[in-house]
């Protein structure tokens, strides 16, 4: 285990997160700040995928497939508000996951009718298509790219929520939707801009994840199980939490994934190894979340109320 | 009450009534009641639908007849839970009372149905599993595999590397049973050194820390089973990371007709192992993928291979067994095996119901703008399964 094959992981872990950021903020604003549960994120990040797959296919154009991705997924999350969502703000949890989890089915079926139930293609555009050596290791251009569109978005979003005006207004939100709207702001438009821009931001997640993906029916569920520990970890209902949450989640679990099974080959035979170390990795996230959740049951970095 | 009590009566003299009529119906019918159970949701509906739309392929050419009778093909999703599959199995033999049953999901599935299909003796055709306790010492009369023994094409893989000459081959799959037989198959025909063998989790998304494990172990080939959107995942991030040039790639059930529309030009170069494939050479074959791909337009994948020659072992099969003899229907269906053309070249069912049948080697090719298989060697020509000298049937 050398220095180069630590920094390599160490690389893909930081990729990782940043894709674990993009859903997780989304998530973490619509589920903190206007409490609602949102199992169908994961499916919008999947939508986002299939936007982006169909706009390359017919346009051949990475960047109009990221627009189209971003676009539509910021459409569908504006119809969804409307059609289903804003009539459950004020039902308790259990008939949010009730009604998400019936939109997940819903969302599955519809690719798979739309579609077809094999996986569609989505390509690295050209220009990023390559690999980049760094000392002696070749890592991909493409990956690079996800870490730099994920660094971004973090930036413009804190900027968002803590230097402008709608981003005052969201906080106030958070804390007293009453008073907010008795000042004469209008909540509701307020909620539903909220719920668009997450739905835009997993829309993007899924675009950039397409081309190292596979992109197909239920591709979603996975990464939101994923995405639901980072909002956790980092405190419900905060940007920066889920942040420093996605990039601890994306290094914890590559490097588990990379070293656990063979630092278990030096303390037990190889065969109990191999079973037990791939077992352990996979845990690892989730031990992470009880430790936190037993230590700091807020989360590490909760929004300030 | 007098009314009630009645109701039940008169209601099981008219079933009863009704199906003194239907037995005697069916010993004149020109029937045949076939079911089709195989994974129609979830992420693995494509491999179901494939079977679903290969049998119904054949049984178009035939005329809409099996044997020359009438087919009806009642169709049923497991949603790969084994519950659910043994439930299905259970109607249709005592429901729907059907001549045959196809197809039968995976290994798990297939092994939760077989008590009631063992226990009622109807003849049964498995077209996507062939699992080692079915092919050595609990094999069955009744039960017989049109696809493989589940090793086969792995211990194909083994055979390569080792004719190849490779001295260092790197092993990876999901840390389930099938990966786990996957490997042990290819280890079984390879004898060179095991530089890894590393299980990651099922359905995982990511390869990259994995990845970057295989580029530092340097090794002279690696051997992957990852069926599904875990292949498109892993062979797409493999070639971006450049590895496809550096480290030749093995697989079975990986890159094929299921995986290929997402995969493209990435699985370029990758060596597959299989009894079947698209690009096979037989007047037959070219006949199946040509009306395959007219009628569904799309590649068929080995999972439609193998439905379309059940469907052609029963169309034989159903034309000798008198009609609602199962036991005589078993011993058909075994004759039929070695009578019937597959479109996978040689074939003949073994002593425990399993294909004796050759494993390929296909190179994964562009041609024109597609991507397609070619074949560059027979590494296991008729080869019999590692478990059949087990089996007491003869």
């Amino acid at each position: 285990m050398n220095g180069t094959i630590v920094f390599a992981q160490l690389l893909n872990g930081l990729q990782y997160g940043v894709l674990l950021f993009l859903l997780a903020a989304g998530l973490t604003l619509v589920f903190g700040i206007m409490s609602f549960v949102n199992l169908a994120h994961g499916s919008l990040y999947m939508m986002g995928a299939y936007f982006a797959a169909t706009a390359f296919q017919y346009t051949g154009s990475f960047g109009l497939a990221l627009l189209a991705a971003m676009l539509g997924s910021l459409l569908l999350g504006l119809a969804l508000e409307f059609v289903a969502v804003a009539r459950l703000y004020r039902r308790d949890h259990l008939d949010h996951v009730l009604a998400t989890f019936g939109l997940v089915l819903f969302f599955n079926e519809l690719v798979r009718i739309i579609w077809g139930p094999q996986p569609v293609f989505l390509q690295v555009p050209e220009f990023l298509g390559g690999a980049i050596p760094i000392a002696g290791f070749s890592y991909p251009a493409y990956r690079f790219a996800i870490i730099v569109v994920g660094l971004v978005v973090a930036l413009g979003s804190w900027l968002l929520i803590n230097k402008t005006r709608v981003g005052m207004l969201i906080r106030a939100g958070a804390v007293n939707p009453a008073m907010v709207a008795a000042l004469g702001v209008n909540i509701r438009l307020l909620n539903a801009m909220l719920f668009a821009v997450g739905a835009m931001l997993a829309g993007l997640a899924g675009a950039m994840a397409g081309p190292i993906l596979s992109v197909q029916s239920g591709m979603g569920e996975s990464v939101l199980i994923t995405t639901l520990v980072v909002i956790v970890i980092g405190g419900i209902g905060s940007v920066t939490g889920a942040f420093y949450a996605a990039l601890i989640v994306g290094i914890v679990d590559t490097l588990g994934r990379a070293f656990l099974p063979f630092m278990l080959r030096q303390v037990t035979e190889r065969s109990l190894a191999d079973a037990a170390g791939p077992a352990l990795a996979s845990m690892l996230v989730y031990l992470l979340m009880a430790v936190v959740l037993a230590w700091r049951p807020q989360g590490l970095f909760p929004a300030n109320r | 009450m007098n009314t009630l009590s009645k109701t039940p009566f008169r209601r099981n003299a008219l079933t009863a009534a009704a199906g003194l009529v239907l037995a005697g119906a069916s010993q004149f019918s020109t029937a045949a009641t076939i079911g089709l159970m195989a994974p129609l949701s979830g992420p693995q509906a494509i491999v179901g639908q494939d079977q679903v739309d290969g049998f119904m392929l054949a049984v178009e050419q035939l005329g809409g007849k099996l044997g020359g009778q009438a087919a009806t093909v009642l169709k049923e999703d497991d949603q790969l839970k084994p519950e659910i599959g043994s439930q299905i199995v259970r109607k249709f033999i005592d429901k729907d009372r059907v001549d045959a049953i196809v197809g039968l999901s995976f290994s798990n599935v297939l092994m939760a149905s077989l008590p009631r299909i063992v226990e009622s003796g109807t003849v049964a055709i498995a077209t996507n599993a062939g699992p080692s306790p079915l092919a050595g010492a609990g094999c069955k009369a009744n039960v017989f595999s049109a696809a493989w023994q589940n090793d086969g094409a792995a211990e194909a893989m083994g055979k390569l590397a080792q004719d190849k000459g490779l001295k260092k081959v790197y092993l990876m799959a999901p840390n389930y049973q099938a990966g786990k037989d996957m490997l042990a198959g290819f280890k079984r025909y390879f004898k060179g050194q095991v530089v890894d063998e590393v299980y990651t989790q099922v359905n995982q998304p990511d390869y990259s820390a994995e990845l970057a494990q295989l580029q530092a172990a340097a090794p002279d080939a690696v051997f992957v089973f990852y069926p599904g959107g875990m292949g498109v995942n892993f062979i797409k991030q493999m070639s971006q990371a450049g590895l496809m040039a550096k480290v030749p790639l093995y697989s079975v059930f990986t890159v094929d007709g299921t995986t290929l529309p997402g995969l493209r030009d990435a699985a370029v170069g990758s060596i597959s192992g299989a009894m079947w494939d698209a690009a096979l050479d037989t007047p037959e074959n070219k006949k199946f993928v040509a009306d395959f791909e007219r009628k569904y337009k799309r590649t068929p994948s080995a999972y439609a291979a193998t439905a379309y020659d059940a469907a052609n072992i029963l169309n034989i099969a159903l034309g000798k067994a008198k009609a609602g003899d199962a036991k005589a229907l078993a011993v058909a269906v075994k004759a039929a095996g070695s009578e019937f053309k597959s479109v996978r070249g040689t074939f003949a069912f073994n002593n425990n119901n399993l294909p004796v049948q050759n494993y390929y080697a296909f190179e994964a090719v562009k041609s024109g703008g597609n991507v397609v298989g070619k074949l560059i060697a027979t590494p296991l020509p008729k080869q019999s399964d590692a478990y059949h000298a087990q089996c007491a049937l003869k």
